[in-house]
């Protein structure tokens, strides 16, 4: 276990675990899971040493989103979202001295990053934009209406996506990052779900500026295909895993519970869990399988710029999110009355709300949509199996 | 048939690539992603590209660079044995 994994653990059991029901009903950020993980410096892990990080890798990341997605889905989804920030930031800085400086400050003083890649008005594409970046002599003005920025108030930085200039086409767009300080937010639409309550995913108009030196010089077609998809799925699929595990263990608890008071009887919901675990073990394939690849391929732009790579990240977010839902279905119908009650050791209220929003944040819909057109263009898989 | 790989490639191009006004100040080099050639366009224009040219792109060329102007697209079709005539 990596020391960051085990930092991440203590404060997943000991924090992020105890307030995540208050978090969740009062629909609040989870404010003491979020100064923990600063405090164990666990934002920067991905920052390299070349800028004063520790130069963690992916996977390091995607294990501390799995075991924070067993103790408090929000807080895993907050750690989740800005390390996909700083991974776009970390793969496509350069040697742009802003950029560089900003991980440095990263590291140095924990920046939470939030993201603004929606947009009002392009139909839930985030790969066009409306809004573009107004350049004058070196500085830019950015008036970006987005129908979500998730702890946007709770963030030191935002990542902004828009077109590169006022004369570009909708799909010809940079991402900018924009320190907190340096934007304006206004509410236009509160956050009051179903689940995943402590996201704190409001509605703004976001108006901000900044010198062109923030903007990230990689086209974001780049940064999207080559990091900001890729570690995406693979971080939701981590936290989503964690998630799922966590059901199972209390249905799991509910059923040794039922052998204990009849032993020799088998409890009704003993098969039921039986096959759920299967479902579980696959979940964690797919994950794991992904993230090699993505590992794997890492090294090559062109693999990570090809459809096939495409395909199979986009699939990774279909099948995780969709074993979710099912997982913690059967949890809620193996623990029966004690899973649908919200004051139950055994209640899988919280867990079965959140998981809900993987199918629909970025609705697998979309998803299927984007990979029947990249189909189109995929060959037969000519890699040997082993 | 007879006209060059690249103006072959451009009357493809233009049915074919969802591009939104200015297609005749694009020159063979210019970028066609920051002229709004979108990703879901760019497979289509590849369809287009091997139905014209009675070619399949094979796996390592199709990636956004290969479609990323004119220049690039008849490289690309070239590599696979597209012969222009003389332009």
């Amino acid at each position: 276990m990596t020391p960051w994994l085990a930092a991440a653990r203590a404060v997943g059991c000991e924090i992020a675990g105890r307030y995540a029901d208050d978090v969740d009903a009062q629909a609040r950020f989870p404010s003491e899971a979020l100064s923990a993980l600063k405090e164990q410096g666990l934002l920067g892990i991905l920052v390299p040493e070349s800028e004063g990080g520790p130069g963690a890798d992916i996977a390091a990341v995607v294990s501390i989103c799995h075991e924070l997605g067993r103790h408090c889905a929000s807080t895993a989804m907050i750690y989740a979202m800005h390390q996909i920030q700083v991974a776009c930031i970390v793969r496509h800085a350069g040697p742009n001295p802003w950029l560089r400086e900003f991980m440095r400050r990263l590291v140095r003083e924990q920046l939470l990053l939030a993201s603004a890649t929606s947009e009002a008005g392009v139909g839930g594409d985030v790969r066009t934009s409306i809004c573009a970046l107004d350049e004058r002599r070196g500085k830019f003005t950015l008036t970006k209406q987005a129908p979500v920025i998730s702890y946007g108030e709770h963030c030191d930085a935002i990542l902004v996506t828009a077109r590169r200039t006022l004369q570009s086409p909708p799909s010809d767009q940079v991402i900018v990052v924009v320190p907190r300080a340096d934007a304006s937010l206004q509410v236009q639409e509160s956050w009051n779900t179903l689940g995943m309550r402590g996201t704190c995913s409001n509605g703004y108009r976001l108006a901000a500026e900044g010198e062109m030196a923030q903007v990230i010089p990689a086209p974001y077609a780049d940064v999207s295909a080559q990091t900001m998809l890729p570690t995406s799925h693979l971080v939701w699929g981590a936290l989503w895993l964690g998630l799922a595990t966590e059901a199972l263990s209390r249905a799991r608890s509910f059923v040794r519970t039922e052998a204990k008071k009849k032993p020799g009887v088998p409890p009704v919901g003993a098969a039921r869990l039986a096959a759920a675990g299967v479902e579980l073990q696959s979940m964690k394939g797919d994950v794991l399988s992904c993230l090699r690849r993505y590992m794997d391929a890492s090294a090559s732009e062109d693999t990570l710029a090809g459809i096939p790579f495409a395909v199979a990240m986009n699939n990774l977010k279909i099948l995780s999110s969709g074993k979710l839902v099912r997982i913690v279905g059967e949890a809620m119908l193996i623990c029966g009355l004690e899973g649908y009650r919200n004051d139950s050791a055994f209640s899988i209220g919280r867990l079965l709300r959140d998981a809900h929003s993987a199918v629909v944040m970025v609705s697998n819909d979309r998803i299927a949509a984007n990979n029947a057109n990249l189909g189109l263009a995929l060959r037969d898989d000519p890699e040997p199996l082993a | 048939m007879s006209a060059p790989l690249k103006v072959r490639v451009r009357a493809v191009l233009k049915t074919a690539g969802s591009l939104q006004g200015g297609f005749d100040a694009l020159e063979d080099s210019s970028d066609l992603h920051a002229a709004g050639l979108t990703s879901h366009a760019t497979v289509s224009l590849m369809l287009a590209l091997e139905e014209a040219f009675d070619v399949e792109f094979p796996d390592r060329l199709l990636r956004r660079k290969t479609f990323s102007s004119i220049d690039a697209i008849a490289d690309a079709l070239a590599e696979i044995g597209v012969r222009d005539v003389a332009a």
